[in-house]
């Protein structure tokens, strides 16, 4: 999915730039409470990490393999933040110093594969783990769910990029349907593996998971006379309580400086949105593995789907994402609330 | 236990008090440790295998956070905000010199330290010819660690935390896989060194050596806490905490000047 | 992804190219980019102008043209989208060599592939020029955030160790006679991947450990000093001055 220059225009390409920007910003904000400098390295890590699985193909379907975009992976490793730090740091990298994707699309790049990948990944993770349950099954599961909406969400964010400012001349509700179709599956082994990469390192290294923080046992002192006495571990350095407002208010601009592109660009130009209106043609899978070998014509009958289709969507996704944002507030600050008063 | 007292009044350079510590994995390696080092000892802290001594020097500069219990430094109690000076103050040797060099040359891994103490220039670059020179490795400056031999490398790995002009030296297995004669060159340079040290091993004569006072880490806790002469003089004591000399090493007797 | 970009692209050399400081490449190379992504598709001589200004820095840096040529391979999934463009694109259609081609599909795919080409390029010709440390270095100069700047530390720092890694639990998986063909082997390579993780955080912790006892506090001291000159920054900015002239003029 790394898009090269010249694929959206300059006015997606720059906007995007700034979105990306504004993303990385609040999650700098955000990671520096994060992140003690224990954990700054393990960004790094997890970084590198990630660059490494991105490489690691798995197989879908017959015929065709995906690759792990590792965002809802990290944000459960390392938490949202952070892993919306990592993975625009390996999309950086991958662009500055390996020359893959553009440099001009870096913004387009980081906003989908990082910030909607970890942000859709982390909600789904909290909403579910809080009805699955703190145990490594219901954690796993949880990271199963995130990992998986996470995959199709970003297809979609594409395609609504693509709806705005896309420099060629394909049906939307095509792209809609194939990129969301083939990402449903490639979103299934992303889910998989990141389900079983989590439950691998909750069992040998629980403490490196940030979606299983506040696990903790009591300990036992011995004195010299051989007595023992049962104390509880002192409690970790939590969070400060205004966090997840913040983590909100962000993703409230970012939303909103989205909207503003897009308004501001379907005004001024109208025939970005004619062209939608013929929805006639061939979807296509713009993504990395999928065009080679994949009988294009398959898509043929997405035709007729509704113009609206893909804007719909995308609203419903937003209005995901910021429900579940505010069930995870909502949670954090009553959790908070009950530590204090207890 | 028969403490060595610190005269009182004196901040002494370590202080660990009822310091519990439990791995994420809930096993728990520290259960109460107390001890206090005062200023200009030269300190071994004996023990076992799996006694806990790797987990309570990391303790010692916030690398681990206590469980429960305190750690203090100089007065200073290690705590997360504490930490940069804590670090400045407790100067750690890592039983693998390949794991303390990370930097491309000798140069720059001894300036690491001092450079995020926030020296530069001129004051940087005496710094780090001092601190090689005290460790006898001047010459290597401009040499990639991995090209010197594994003794050269200790060395420089105690270089690098000199550098910092540490409160205390702490010293995990530094006889560990040298030579007999980097292990006499060794002990020369930590003898000449006017630092408070504690020496993490399971060699005892080295020990003796370079230390008057041991302290036994067993089961999580001190379990004995006396003038290492004394203690190696103890065979019952010895292998209750499974130490033991080496094979022909006799303790020389009480009375006789140490080292 | 294509395969093999994990390659290191720098070429050490001495030319007035890899002199230039990092903090100055970066910035024209962005400009560059930005210049040739806003340029019309219709100007093709503009574009013909931006190649030119290309293999003028590739020849001041002694790039040799194969080593471009075989970097470029990372755009070729994009190629393969670009070319399937006037077979499906919507619109007016035109009659070549006995295919139905969308004309409004033949310009989507010149625009998209020009100006890729020469985005990658002039990435191409970045990395070639630029140590890593010293492009990491210039981000820090251009005041990229600091927690940013270092975890991109840490992950060239570890990148090798841990595709390492994966290379020989590859091996080991495939001397076993594994092969991942379809989805009922993904969980073989999602244990493999938490191995990984668990692998390289611990061979990495160690050497954290290490940096932590020497008071590191966040940042890597910035030992090396790394000025620019006026002149080195009129210079690099020759990059995206000369593109916009040949934009403004042609």
């Amino acid at each position: 999915m790394h898009v090269p220059d010249g694929f959206f225009n300059a006015v997606v390409s720059v906007s995007a730039g700034a979105v990306a920007a504004a993303g990385v910003a609040v999650c700098l904000r955000g990671a520096r409470r994060e992140l003690d400098d224990r954990t700054a390295p393990m960004a790094g890590l997890v970084a590198a990490f990630v660059f490494a699985v991105q490489m690691l193909n798995f197989p879908v379907a017959a015929g065709t393999s995906g690759h792990l975009m590792g965002g809802a992976l990290a944000a459960v490793l390392v938490g949202p933040y952070t892993a919306v730090l990592c993975v625009a740091v390996v999309l950086a990298v991958q662009g500055f110093f390996f020359a893959d994707g553009g440099l001009t699309a870096l913004g387009v790049n980081i906003t989908i594969m990082g910030i909607v990948t970890a942000v859709v990944g982390w909600a789904v993770f909290r909403l579910i783990a809080r009805f699955a349950g703190g145990s490594r099954g219901g954690l796993a599961a949880a990271a199963f769910a995130g990992a998986l909406v996470s995959v199709p969400a970003a297809a979609l964010v594409f395609t609504l990029l693509f709806w705005i400012g896309g420099n060629a001349p394909i049906a939307v509700a095509d792209v809609a349907l194939a990129m969301g179709g083939v990402h449903l599956l490639i979103g299934i082994g992303e889910g998989l593996i990141t389900a079983l990469t989590v439950s691998t390192v909750l069992a040998v290294r629980p403490d490196l998971v940030f979606g299983a923080r506040g696990l903790k046992r009591s300990l036992v002192l011995r004195g010299a006379d051989g007595a023992t006495e049962q104390v509880p571990a002192q409690a970790p350095r939590q969070a400060a309580p205004g966090r997840p407002g913040r983590f909100v208010l962000g993703g409230i601009a970012v939303t909103a400086l989205l909207a503003g592109i897009v308004s501001f660009y379907a005004s001024s130009s109208p025939d970005g949105l004619e062209r939608v209106a013929q929805d006639t043609g061939f979807g296509v899978v713009a993504t990395d593995h999928q065009l080679v070998g994949q009988p294009l014509a398959d898509y043929g009958e997405a035709g007729g789907i509704p113009v609206g289709v893909a804007g719909l969507i995308g609203v419903a996704v937003t209005l995901a994402v910021g429900g579940g944002l505010f069930f995870a507030v909502r949670r954090r600050a009553g959790e908070t609330r009950e530590s204090v008063g207890a | 236990m028969n403490a060595v007292e610190t005269p009182a009044g004196e901040t002494p350079s370590l202080e660990v008090s009822r310091l519990a510590y439990a791995y994420p994995d809930g096993t728990q390696a520290l259960y109460g440790v107390d001890l206090r080092i005062g200023r200009g000892e030269r300190v071994a802290l004996l023990g076992p295998n799996g006694a806990g001594k790797t987990t309570l020097v990391m303790h010692l500069n916030g690398i681990l956070t206590a469980g429960h219990g305190t750690v203090s430094v100089a007065g200073l109690p290690v705590r997360p905000g504490t930490l940069k000076e804590i670090r400045r103050r407790v100067g750690l040797v890592f039983q693998d010199p390949d794991d303390q060099l990370f930097m491309p040359t000798v140069r720059e891994d001894v300036a690491f330290g001092p450079a995020n103490l926030g020296m530069r220039g001129d004051e940087l670059a005496r710094r780090v010819e001092d601190a090689l020179a005290r460790v006898g490795m001047l010459e290597a400056i401009d040499r990639p660690p991995h090209h010197l031999s594994f003794g050269q490398r200790r060395r420089v790995a105690v270089a690098t935390v000199l550098a910092m002009e540490p409160e205390i030296l702490v010293l995990d297995e530094p006889s560990s896989n040298l030579d007999p004669a980097s292990r006499r060159e060794l002990a020369e340079i930590l003898r000449s060194l006017e630092v408070t040290v504690l020496m993490v091993t399971h060699d005892l004569p080295y020990a003796m050596e370079l230390c008057e006072r041991s302290l036994i880490l067993s089961g999580g806790v001190i379990a004995a806490d006396g003038p290492t002469r004394e203690l190696l003089a103890d065979p019952a004591l010895l292998a209750e905490h499974r130490l033991e000399l080496p094979y022909g090493f006799a303790v020389p007797a009480p009375g006789v000047p140490g080292v | 992804m294509g395969a093999g970009h994990h390659h290191h692209i720098y070429r050490p050399g001495d030319t007035v190219v890899h002199r230039l400081p990092p903090q100055c490449k970066l910035p024209a190379v962005l400009g560059f980019a930005v210049v040739v992504v806003a340029t019309p598709r219709e100007m093709f001589a503009a574009f013909a102008g931006y190649a030119l200004i290309l293999a003028g820095v590739a020849a001041a840096a002694r790039v040799p043209p194969w080593f471009v040529l075989r970097r470029m391979a990372v755009e070729l999934p994009f190629v393969v989208f670009a070319l399937a463009l006037p077979v499906i694109g919507l619109g007016e259609r035109v009659s070549f060599a006995g295919m139905s081609l969308s004309l409004e599909g033949l310009w989507a795919a010149w625009n998209i592939l020009v100006k890729a080409t020469l985005g990658v390029v002039a990435s191409i010709l970045l990395a070639a020029t630029t140590e890593p440390r010293m492009l990491l270095l210039g981000a820090q100069r251009l005041r990229v955030p600091p927690l940013l700047v270092q975890i991109a530390m840490f992950m060239l720092r570890y990148m090798d160790v841990i595709l390492d890694e994966m290379r020989r639990m590859r091996i080991a998986r495939e001397s076993r006679g594994f092969t991942a063909r379809d989805v009922r082997h993904i969980p073989v390579i999602a244990r493999s991947a938490g191995a990984l993780f668990i692998r390289s955080y611990e061979r990495g912790e160690r050497v954290h450990l290490a940096m932590l006892s020497r008071g590191y506090g966040g940042s890597m001291p910035m030992i090396s000093d790394l000025s620019a000159s006026w002149r080195q920054w009129m210079l690099a900015g020759l990059l995206p001055v000369l593109a916009l002239l040949v934009l403004g003029v042609l």
